[in-house]
């Protein structure tokens, strides 16, 4: 409200810039910095230095060297990416047809259908995760109902797991949790989606003579858009980063990144190291970032 | 529409599936925790001797303490700061700097945490190294407070967005209209505004302090010695294997949590009827 004079606008928009300029903007110029220096046993050095009238700086980008050089590194990147990138497909999978039966179903129902959803949303996050261990490993519920319709077998021809009967610790464990994990954030922005769309286009799309699943490709999926790609990107970018999944449910070959940065800050005590890969990390889902947070810029635009 | 027998079998099917899939986990961590082994996931019969056991978990109790005081601050100062954001966001719209500011407001909903948790705490650091060298203390120490800080940028992020999404609906002609009445922005704020954006904010509230209570990352990077809280008591069990306590603790938050969600959007929806029964009135034409 332009009425609420300048005084009480600057205060509404300042106190929480400042906030933000400060925890969250500032910490990655830190981050960006120490990434660049050097390490001496416990402190990190300067990169700037004044000394003798002249200004010295040091960047040191053996970090990144490192980072773009070893295999291992490279590999852990790719395969981030590539659960990640899993994820998102076996979410927005299932996640589609489910949001889009309940933004169908009776709308008496609609709001319960909806809390249904939220409700593990609310429960804790890491004790969901932890189920699936309980769930998974020898003898738990899943492993022995999954063994009893043979679904190992083939989740061991295509690789996912070692072999047949070893479900914990491996890229399927992973995976499984990571999608349970991240569904609701799919379904939840897609159901908003689809709940508001007019279905008088579909009668005309009808009356003109679409059959229906012509009518749902050419209509209902474009029309969703801003859906799909609000979903995706609230699973893709934290699941590039995850840690507590692939710690808890991950096994020696699924090694991410959120678990190298973890290691080398709290195991090995490399913090430059550390931020190199966390920099990197930031460039890895810039991108999508950048494409999540110009849909969310539109979609207030044409709420508003 | 009309949807023929095979398709509405098929959707019923599906949301049944997918339903499922989401709670045969959470159903799993309850019966469990009634389960007399050491081993949780075979069934050997009934006991209630976990839960016996906890009141004696000093590690758990001290942490779940720890937990509760920093999800009310967060949910508090998230409320705030959320409202100031979304008012920003959505009043104001074009300000210096506004692109940055609705980037960084949205950024750490899906920022990866441990990124988010790395950059706050050497950040601290930092500051810490600075403080010391100038006043020979240093502040902020590791612990409650700088957990709070990662937590606050958090639940931040999503109070924000709660509340950004009630506003947008809000009808600025009633605030107009106090004003032209004669009221003071500040008594608009009070009277009319607020009201209607209650719901919104006691949203932003629950799930923010849920948000908190629930996180390992943030607060992994930025506890201290002595302060661990719940969810880092129960991580770091869980990762060593199967526990039973963790179990019992799962029902008794899963019960509190489902509980208090049920309630609170059963008294949501009633005032929202209320509340559009009375907007409708207001905004229906005289005569």
């Amino acid at each position: 409200m332009k009425e609420h004079g300048r005084g009480g606008r600057f205060a509404v928009i300042a106190v929480p810039y400042a906030w933000l300029l400060v925890f969250f903007l500032l910490p990655f110029l830190v981050v960006a910095k120490i990434s660049v220096s050097e390490m001496e046993t416990t402190t990190i050095k300067d990169i700037v230095v004044w000394k003798d009238g002249a200004l010295a700086i040091t960047a040191r980008i053996g970090n990144y060297l490192l980072l773009a050089q070893d295999d291992l590194y490279l590999r852990t990147y790719a395969s981030s990416l590539a659960y990640a990138a899993v994820t998102t497909v076996l979410c927005l999978f299932i996640g589609y047809p489910f949001a889009y039966f309940m933004a169908r179903a009776r709308r008496a129902l609609q709001p319960a259908l909806l809390m249904l959803v939220m409700l593990p949303f609310w429960t804790s996050f890491l004790l969901r995760v932890y189920a699936w261990k309980a769930l998974l490993t020898e003898h738990g519920l899943v492993a022995d109902a999954i063994e009893h319709v043979g679904l190992d077998r083939a989740l061991a021809a295509i690789g996912l797991i070692p072999g047949p009967g070893q479900l914990m610790n491996t890229p399927f464990s992973l995976i499984l949790g990571m999608t349970y994990t991240y569904l609701p954030f799919m379904i939840l922005p897609l159901y908003s989606n689809l709940a508001k769309m007019d279905l008088r286009l579909l009668e005309a799309a009808a009356d003109l003579g679409a059959n229906a699943w012509t009518a749902f490709w050419r209509i209902t999926v474009p029309l969703s858009r801003a859906g799909i790609v609000a979903g995706a990107m609230l699973v893709f970018i934290p699941c590039v980063g995850e840690y507590v999944i692939p710690e808890l449910l991950g096994g020696p070959q699924t090694q991410m990144i959120g678990r190298t940065l973890w290691d080398e800050f709290f195991s090995n005590n490399d913090w430059p190291m550390a931020c190199a890969v966390a920099v990197t990390m930031v460039l890895l889902v810039i991108v999508p970032l950048a494409i999540f947070s110009r849909n969310q810029a539109e979609a207030t635009r044409q709420a508003a | 529409m009309r949807a023929s027998v095979a398709n509405r079998t098929f959707a019923r099917a599906w949301l049944a599936l997918g339903y499922a899939f989401l709670y045969v986990p959470i159903v799993a961590l309850v019966v469990y925790s009634f389960n007399d082994s050491p081993v949780p996931n075979v069934w050997r019969g009934f006991t209630l001797r976990w839960y016996a056991a906890l009141p004696e978990d000093r590690e758990l109790i001290a942490g779940l303490a720890l937990s509760l005081k920093v999800a009310i601050a967060t949910a508090c100062a998230s409320v705030v700061l959320g409202t100031l954001a979304a008012f920003a966001l959505v009043r104001y719209r074009r300000f210096f700097g506004s692109t940055l500011f609705s980037g960084m407001v949205a950024a750490p909903l899906v920022m990866p945490e441990v990124i988010i948790g790395l950059s706050l705490l050497l950040m601290l650091v930092s500051l810490q190294r600075i403080t010391e060298a100038a006043f020979g203390i240093g502040i902020p120490e590791r612990g409650m407070l700088t957990i709070w800080f990662g937590h606050l940028l958090l639940g931040m992020a999503y109070a924000t967005v709660v509340v950004r999404a009630r506003l947008q609906t809000l009808n600025p002609q009633l605030e107009e209209a106090a004003l032209d009445l004669g009221a003071r922005p500040w008594q608009v704020f009070w009277l009319v505004t607020l009201p209607m954006i209650g719901q919104a904010l006691l949203s932003a509230f629950l799930l923010t302090f849920t948000l908190s209570l629930d996180d390992v990352v943030l607060s992994a990077f930025l506890s201290g010695p002595g302060a661990t809280t719940m969810p880092l008591v129960i991580f770091s069990r869980a990762r060593l294997g199967l526990n039973p306590s963790v179990n019992a603790v799962a029902t008794i938050i899963i019960t509190f949590v489902a509980v208090g969600v049920v309630v609170a959007s059963y008294l949501l929806a009633r005032s929202e009827r209320r509340r559009t029964l009375d907007a409708a009135l207001a905004e229906r034409p005289a005569g």
